[in-house]
């Protein structure tokens, strides 16, 4: 078992609307990465993958914020920082985090390398303009990226390489862990594929020791992540390995996800797709009993009744539901 | 559109400035209604009276009960209205010279600086250095506040119908009073009379309702004609597109300003009334809406709702009432309110330029700030004459601005926190 | 498959945008045949002109060359009633559902129109509602409901269903549905394609799919047609253009869509690329 860098604790975190409503989107999530790890985390959208994404850097600003929980950043726990601290000396350094639409922050009117220089210099002002240059340069040369790149402007690259600079340029500081959200669903089949081979290169590089990547996008997820995790409504569903998490999901609503696959491989045109029916809940008013009970098909009373804690089971599994894994299987070879 | 409504008065801009629009607005609705005066009728011989109430002394006079009032500080409040600033330093100078040390004297505290006074003066003595006209002066001075203090009364004298000889047909005396309900003619001036001794308060309230009405025209002049060439510009497009955008670009090049006062000069004073006016400002202020409407329906153009409803089989005058009007429809009441205000302050500019509408039947704010630039109220002090005026002006736009933001700040998701 | 009738072709379509140094070919000479009860799926990458040549055969743009048969019959859709003729026999489902309603009308709004234009205008109120109620209950949705709602208070989802309970009120020859999963979730997507299918099998109308999803295409469609630069790379059934592509394209395509039985090959990339 490898060195644990990233540790979550029972983390909550909630919006508060305009309304002055409480939204709970992220609902004491619990999760553990280590080095060289990836874990992946899958869900609809509004189960709350994004919202985990910004709450694992322990910056919150409004809308969002911190109830309870804790992070723990190779072995620094960085809950109750001063969220200054936070972000000078947390993000980019120790985390990074790659929102979908990543490329479209760059300023149009600045060249990369001016970028990078702004990254870096943001985090530690001594370092001169040269030996930012030759760190980028040879930062770019490692992951396979044209060092001429660093001298265009973004309206001079195509949407993946500017996708592809951004991450490049987000583990610059080398941080331990690197969220990535979505970073490649805005981008056509082949700049996705380029983004996927470059995160592998980074992880093999140990440029980031660990990576947390978001997708609603399963047969992505399978490619890129060692380990799935499933969210609903806020809720973790359904922890487990890559090859476990897709191909034998525990979880009723795992399941129905994993049954919607749709990949170009011979035998899927007989295959039929699963459909979930239903909404989820509504995140303001979430549901007593199990979150899922509403849209589950096999539901009883009793799920209703008490909140329901996660089951782990062998092969370092877990997952939420009041029956046992042998009672769930049976119920899906039944139909 | 109720949820909207709710969000647009829970923005604390938009109700400020909706508050204010309403009070302006409804005290030119209710004020004539309470004080039926004529706007413009002539009161006043001679110009700016300051404001105050004005009682007839006539009237007064000769209302038909007297009061004996004896209040202590009467005779003190009178001598103090009558003496002048200048006679106080006067007494200053003289009792300085007689001794007094000057930190003790206060000229603004009446009962004490008259008190040294007659402790004081003595008309005989003779003072080195002051020269026999000074010596007399405050003689005279002596001698009118001894009338002042005197409680003697005044009589009333008129002519004899037969004999032409004056009579006495009444006293009054110093501590006579009359309740000025029972005075026959009373007139209260809020804000005093203007250079032509019109009631300024009178004047200003039609002088805001007629500039609101001008605004109201012009702005939907310009909104109208702003919405439908953007909207066919938009929507259909292609040469319509060009030939509309070029008449836009050639009204966006010509300063909107010097065209209107080309075309309120070649008008004439004679025809320009306060629609005329108006109308001028709305046929010349239509140019950003047209612009900003266009650019708003080209986006929306595209919009799959609006293919769905061409599929659907719509008409083009149908989608676009109601495809792309609605759509538009909060940002058209923005430009709208916009476009009042600053109708307002073009017939303002343009009225103070001389060329607003004709000055004989109605005022406006424009032209209220035209009688007083040119009687030079402003160097004279005259404040009323020209400060409510643009206090006016400055709360009609503010408060339009005010709703625009709020109103911005629910639509546009940009600005919503 | 031989026999069957032809309901839209298209010979030498072309579309150019812009004048001049600005010419934009977005179309390319584009010849096809649909038969009617098929499910085609025309599929490219974002930048191929696929989405313009959807327009072009729903007759929302014009085109700059060639001609579209509708059912054998040269198609002419010059005047106004004649386009409303037309899309009686051709209606759409767009990509994104929350841009396809008019926020400010409400859900009735939207299918008594479908039922006017189906020449429903003078039936009774109760027989519309009738009507209404079985289109809804098509979708597994129910009218009582959605009565008197905005479309804004629906799921994204909900949203999509409801536009094919509009195609189930108007009962069109051709559907064009254009990329209509790609912005829903995909528990939602098994729902949706579902509900085409049966409508397809219902009705017998001819679906054609606009997608860049491969996999999607491949699940669906009876032929595939891969468009690349306004021009049709390589059509044919589903199962020969998927399991045994011939152009080069086609692979690429091919291999650069994760799988999961299969090795995900990420070689065959270059980061390089600019």
């Amino acid at each position: 078992m490898g060195k644990v860098m990233l540790e979550v604790n029972e983390l909550t975190t909630k919006y508060i609307t305009r309304f002055n409503e409480d939204v709970y989107a992220v609902d004491h999530v619990s999760l553990k990465v280590e080095e060289g790890k990836s874990l992946g985390i899958a869900g609809e959208s509004g189960c709350g993958k994004s919202t985990l994404a910004l709450s694992l850097m322990g910056y919150y600003f409004s809308p969002l914020h911190y109830t309870s929980g804790e992070i723990i950043i190779d072995g620094q726990n960085i809950t109750g920082m001063n969220p200054d601290a936070v972000r000078k000396s947390i993000l980019g350094n120790e985390i990074a985090y790659i929102p979908q639409a990543a490329m479209n922050a760059l300023n149009p009117t600045q060249k990369i390398i001016n970028f990078i220089e702004d990254v870096v210099q943001a985090h530690d002002p001594k370092v001169s303009k040269k030996e930012i240059y030759e760190l980028a340069r040879e930062r770019f040369e490692v992951l396979g990226l044209p060092k001429e790149v660093l001298q265009r402007y973004p309206v001079e690259l195509s949407g993946g390489m500017k996708q592809r600079t951004v991450i490049a340029t987000s583990v610059i500081l080398e941080p331990k862990i690197l969220i990535a959200d979505e970073p490649s669903s805005a981008l056509d089949v082949t700049s996705q594929k380029m983004v996927i081979k470059m995160l592998r290169y980074m992880m093999e590089k140990g440029y980031v020791k660990a990576m947390i990547f978001i997708t609603h996008e399963l047969p992505l997820l399978y490619n890129v992540t060692d380990d799935i995790m499933v969210m609903y409504a806020g809720q973790i569903v359904e922890k487990g390995s890559a090859q476990q998490t897709v191909f034998d999901p525990i979880h009723p609503y795992a399941k129905g996800l994993m049954g919607s696959i749709i990949v170009p491989e011979s035998g899927l045109k007989d295959s039929k797709l699963t459909a979930i029916p239903g909404t989820p809940p509504n995140l303001k008013k979430p549901p007593e009993g199990c979150r899922f009970a509403e849209r589950c098909k096999y539901v009883t009373p009793e799920c209703k009744r008490f909140p329901v804690d996660m089951k782990y089971v062998e092969g370092n599994r877990s997952y939420r539901c009041i029956f046992s894994e042998e009672h769930l299987r049976k119920a899906y070879q039944n139909g | 559109m109720k949820h909207t409504l709710q969000q647009i008065f829970h923005s604390s801009k938009f109700l400020t400035g909706f508050v204010i629009f309403m009070s302006i607005l409804l005290v030119t609705i209710f004020y004539p209604l309470f004080v039926p005066n004529p706007p413009l009728e002539i009161i006043a011989q001679g110009s700016f009276f300051p404001p105050g109430t004005y009682v007839s002394n006539y009237d007064a006079v000769f209302s038909s009960t007297a009061y004996t009032l004896n209040l202590p500080d009467a005779s003190a409040k009178r001598i103090a209205a009558k003496l002048g600033n200048k006679e106080r330093s006067d007494i200053k100078d003289y009792l300085i010279k007689v001794g007094v040390p000057a930190d003790q004297i206060d000229t603004t505290n009446t009962t004490q600086l008259l008190d040294q006074w007659t402790k004081n003066y003595d008309p005989k003595a003779n003072i080195p250095g002051m020269i026999f006209s000074q010596q007399r002066y405050y003689q005279r001075l002596d001698k009118s506040l001894a009338g002042l203090l005197s409680s003697e009364g005044l009589i009333i004298a008129a002519k004899n119908v037969d004999t032409g000889a004056l009579e006495q047909v009444g006293m009054i005396n110093q501590n006579d009073y009359v309740n000025i309900k029972e005075v026959a003619s009373v007139r209260t001036l809020p804000l005093g009379t203007d250079n032509f001794g019109r009631d300024v308060l009178t004047e200003l309230v039609k002088a805001t309702s007629v500039s609101l009405e001008i605004g109201l025209i012009a702005g939907t002049i310009a909104t109208l004609i702003g919405l439908i060439l953007g909207l066919l510009a938009g929507y259909i497009g292609g040469a319509v597109d060009d030939v509309i955008m070029f008449i836009t670009n050639l009204f966006t090049v010509i300063p909107s300003f010097v065209l209107l006062i080309l075309i309120s000069y070649s008008v004439g004073q004679e025809h320009r009334g306060a629609v005329m006016v108006a109308t001028v400002i709305g046929f010349t202020s239509w140019v950003w809406t047209t612009r900003s409407v266009r650019s708003q329906v080209i986006s929306l153009r595209n919009r799959d709702h609006v293919n769905l409803s061409k599929l659907s089989g719509h008409s083009l005058v149908y989608i676009i009432t109601h495809d792309i009007l609605p759509y538009i429809a909060s940002y058209v009441v923005m430009a709208f309110i916009l476009q009042i205000s600053s109708a307002i302050l073009a017939e303002a500019s343009l009225s103070i330029l001389g060329l607003g509408p004709k000055t004989s039947e109605v005022p406006t704010l424009g032209l209220m700030m035209n009688w007083a630039m040119i009687y030079q109220a402003q160097i004279l002090g005259k404040w009323w004459a020209y400060f409510p005026v643009l206090l006016v002006i400055a709360l009609i736009t503010f408060s339009m601005n005010l709703m625009n933001t709020g109103m911005d700040q629910v639509f546009n998701p940009a600005l919503r926190d | 498959m031989a026999e069957k009738k032809s309901c839209l072709k298209g010979v030498g379509l072309t579309k150019v945008f812009g004048l001049g140094r600005n010419k934009n070919t977005a179309v390319d000479h584009v010849d096809f045949d649909f038969s009617e009860g098929e499910i085609v799926s025309i599929v490219g990458e974002s930048g191929s002109g696929k989405t313009t040549l959807a327009k072009m055969l729903l007759g929302l743009i014009s085109t700059t060359e060639g001609e579209i048969y509708f059912q054998g019959k040269k198609r002419d859709i010059r005047s106004q009633r004649a386009k409303k003729e037309y899309w009686t026999n051709i209606q759409a489902i767009f990509q994104d559902p929350f841009s396809s309603y008019n926020i400010f009308n409400k859900i009735d709004s939207l299918f008594l129109d479908c039922i006017n234009m189906r020449g429903g205008k003078n039936l009774p109120y109760e027989k519309k509602v009738e009507m209404m109620t079985e289109a809804c209950s098509f979708v597994n949705l129910k009218f009582a409901e959605l009565t008197n709602k905005y479309p804004f208070e629906l799921s994204g989802g909900q949203m999509q269903r409801l536009m094919i309970a509009r195609i189930f009120l108007l009962k069109p020859k051709i559907l064009l549905a254009d990329e209509p999963t790609s912005m829903i979730d995909a528990c939602s997507r098994a729902t949706i394609l579902d509900m085409l299918l049966k409508l397809r099998n219902d009705t017998g109308m001819t679906i054609i799919f606009i997608t860049h999803d491969i996999g999607l295409a491949y699940f669906v469609s009876d032929k595939v047609f891969i468009m690349e630069h306004g021009k049709f790379v390589e059509s044919g059934t589903a199962d020969e253009v998927i399991l045994r592509p011939k152009e080069a394209y086609t692979k690429r395509l091919l291999n650069d869509v994760p799988k999961i039985h299969e090795e995900w090959d990420l070689s065959t990339v270059d980061i390089k690329n600019q």
